[in-house]
């Protein structure tokens, strides 16, 4: 099971089950062109980019010449010169994942409890979670980077009211870029948080005011376990994809910001240093599988991998 | 059918409430007024600001009168509207993106749907592996899946171009497909095809006659689905593409040196295109629900 497929109709909540055929032939032959594309296009290209983590210049060729080897070095010596950017990376996306889950949960709330019967309502509200998808993610990007730029009125307004003293600024900070990877990521976290809402049962939060509970206690007992699944989908949609981005921190970031996915991107076309750039998302994607599965399994929703 | 809802595999029934239990409301009679009540959607307006204020300023910007660079406001014009091929390459990029949307989404529509039916429909060895493999490309940052594909076609000696922007966008738009259909699939009435088989229908006639048409929507969501994946698609288009260019990446290097406000038109163009769009089948759902 994905993560996803257990947010939505996932298997166990359609009607009733769905048929089990025994016939095996049938299964292989329907998988074999999707698997073997994802083969060839997933599978071989982490091999490749395993091997490319090891290769080694070729003795007096130029430079972007390489030969393979197994040239363990390559990932302390990656690791020794970009740890800071490393860090920095999964240091941003947690706390854009935590700023994300705060905004998304109330919005997530009003749409499928408050808009609960309203069928109207929730589909607009839906609809404004959505429309960030429909226009392109860099030019939002960029706008960010427009609306919080120097000579702008947000700019001028913080600093009128002393909450950004004279000469301070928004772009180019580490903020700006955190604050752009929480945008950027805001519906993945609300859309899965509303799936699980929307399923809860309003007799369960009823109960617990049945049972004396004041509206916090019945939404920390009863409302937030129930939509735990939501929360664990959509941090991940949001933590995996915020980690290895660059876009936010290039533009709206500094040289002090640089993120990992910057670094292997620099990497590969600014000095043709592909062992490492390949062993830097070697060790990313490593990183993102334990955290992944270590997150999965201690929030006791296992069902999901 | 919303793509959106479907993006993240909430499901292909799209935005309605879907399967919860309705009970109309939750306020109950005669409780007091607590702060929660207005304090949370006043926080969730907030939110939703936020969430369109880039968007208000992207499409605002498209009728900048700007000169050569679109930073500030210098007054409205009709003029980017009216000639949306102004600026350089804008179209050229435009329809790039296009021509790898279509293509990446027929691909891995058709290849995802075979999947998600096997994974949903059969038990048989090796099943765990094939959902590993379909999980582990969405779990996958895009740098990584980027910088992987490009060693490939390094090591292969291709040159980076068109084609190989398509595989990638094919390879990382499966996976999604999958989900989505999963969801549809799993959600069928498995006493349909059995009425079906009752009434001397052919396994295959089964399948065309009763499954397939009840797929449909799951399938298209999950192609509108695919299609944006594409079409937003960065990251590992730059690092597959060369000197090929899709409209992410011709915004993503101009904006260096300023975005010419043709990019915002199309990008704005785009969005009123795709809210339309659901808007509509919105609309229509709500009606057919009035209408029962």
């Amino acid at each position: 099971m994905s993560i996803v497929a257990a947010l939505g109709h996932g298997p166990g909540n359609g009607p009733a089950p769905a048929p089990v055929r025994r016939a095996r032939g049938g299964a292989y032959l329907l998988l074999a062109p999707g698997l073997a594309y994802l083969g060839l296009f997933f599978v071989v290209p982490v091999v490749a980019l395993l091997a490319t983590s090891l290769y080694v210049p070729v003795p007096g060729g130029d430079v972007g010449q390489f030969q393979p080897a197994f040239e363990w070095a390559n990932y302390t010596r990656a690791l020794a010169t970009y740890w800071p950017q490393m860090v920095r990376s999964f240091a941003y996306a947690l706390i854009a994942t935590l700023a994300a889950l705060v905004i998304a949960y109330p919005m997530a709330y009003v749409i499928a409890v408050r808009a609960r019967g309203r069928v109207f309502l929730q589909g607009m509200l839906l609809v404004l979670v959505i429309a960030p998808f429909f226009t392109s993610f860099i030019l939002r990007t960029v706008a960010w980077k427009q609306i919080l730029a120097d000579e702008s009125f947000v700019v001028a307004a913080m600093r009128a009211v002393s909450l950004l003293p004279p000469d301070g600024r928004l772009t180019a900070t580490s903020f700006a870029v955190v604050a752009g990877l929480t945008y950027n990521f805001l519906p993945f976290m609300t859309l899965p948080i509303y799936a699980s809402l929307e399923r809860l049962d309003p007799r369960l939060v009823e109960a617990g005011a049945d049972l004396y509970a004041n509206g916090p206690t019945t939404f920390w007992r009863v409302t937030l376990p129930l939509s735990m699944p939501g929360v664990v989908s959509g941090t991940l949609l949001t933590f995996i994809p915020a980690s290895g981005d660059y876009v936010n921190s290039v533009l709206l970031g500094n040289n002090t910001t640089t993120m990992i996915g910057q670094v292997v991107d620099s990497r590969f076309f600014k000095v043709s240093d592909y062992p490492t750039a390949a062993a830097l998302s070697v060790v990313l994607m490593v990183a993102i599988l334990l955290l992944v599965t270590a997150y999965v399994r201690r929030s006791g929703t296992e069902e999901l991998l | 059918m919303s793509a959106p809802t479907a993006r993240v595999g909430v499901g292909p029934v799209g935005p309605g409430p879907a399967s919860g239990p309705r009970v109309p409301t939750t306020r109950r009679q005669g409780r007091p007024w607590r702060l929660g009540d207005a304090v949370v959607p006043l926080f969730a307006a907030l939110a939703f600001l936020y969430l369109l204020v880039p968007i208000a300023y992207t499409v605002a910007f498209s009728f900048n009168d700007a000169g050569r660079s679109n930073l500030v406001w210098r007054g409205f014009t009709l003029a980017n509207w009216a000639n949306p091929c102004g600026a350089p390459q804008v179209c050229e990029a435009l329809g790039n993106s296009l021509k790898v949307g279509v293509i990446a989404t027929v691909v891995s529509t058709a290849l995802g749907t075979l999947i998600a039916l096997a994974l949903v429909r059969y038990r048989f060895r090796g099943r765990a592996l094939a959902n590993l493999l379909v999980f582990l490309p969405m779990s996958t940052p895009e740098v990584v899946l980027g910088a992987a594909l490009l060693a490939q076609f390094l090591s292969l000696r291709v040159n980076p171009g068109f084609g190989t922007v398509v595989a990638a966008h094919v390879m990382f738009c499966i996976s999604f497909v999958v989900v989505t259909v999963k969801a549809r699939v799993a959600s069928l009435d498995p006493r349909l095809e059995e009425a079906a088989a009752d009434l001397y229908s052919s396994p295959w006639q089964a399948f065309w006659r009763v499954t397939f048409p009840l797929l449909v929507p799951g399938i298209l969501a999950a192609a509108l689905l695919a299609f944006s994946l594409s079409f937003d698609d960065f990251i590992i288009t730059n690092f597959n593409s060369g000197s090929f260019t899709t409209f992410p990446k011709f915004v993503y290097v101009s904006a260096t040196r300023g975005i010419p406000p043709q990019a915002n038109v199309i990008g704005s163009a785009m969005f009123a295109l795709a809210l339309l769009l659901v808007v509509s089948v919105q609309l229509v759902s709500v009606a057919r629900r009035r209408r029962r």
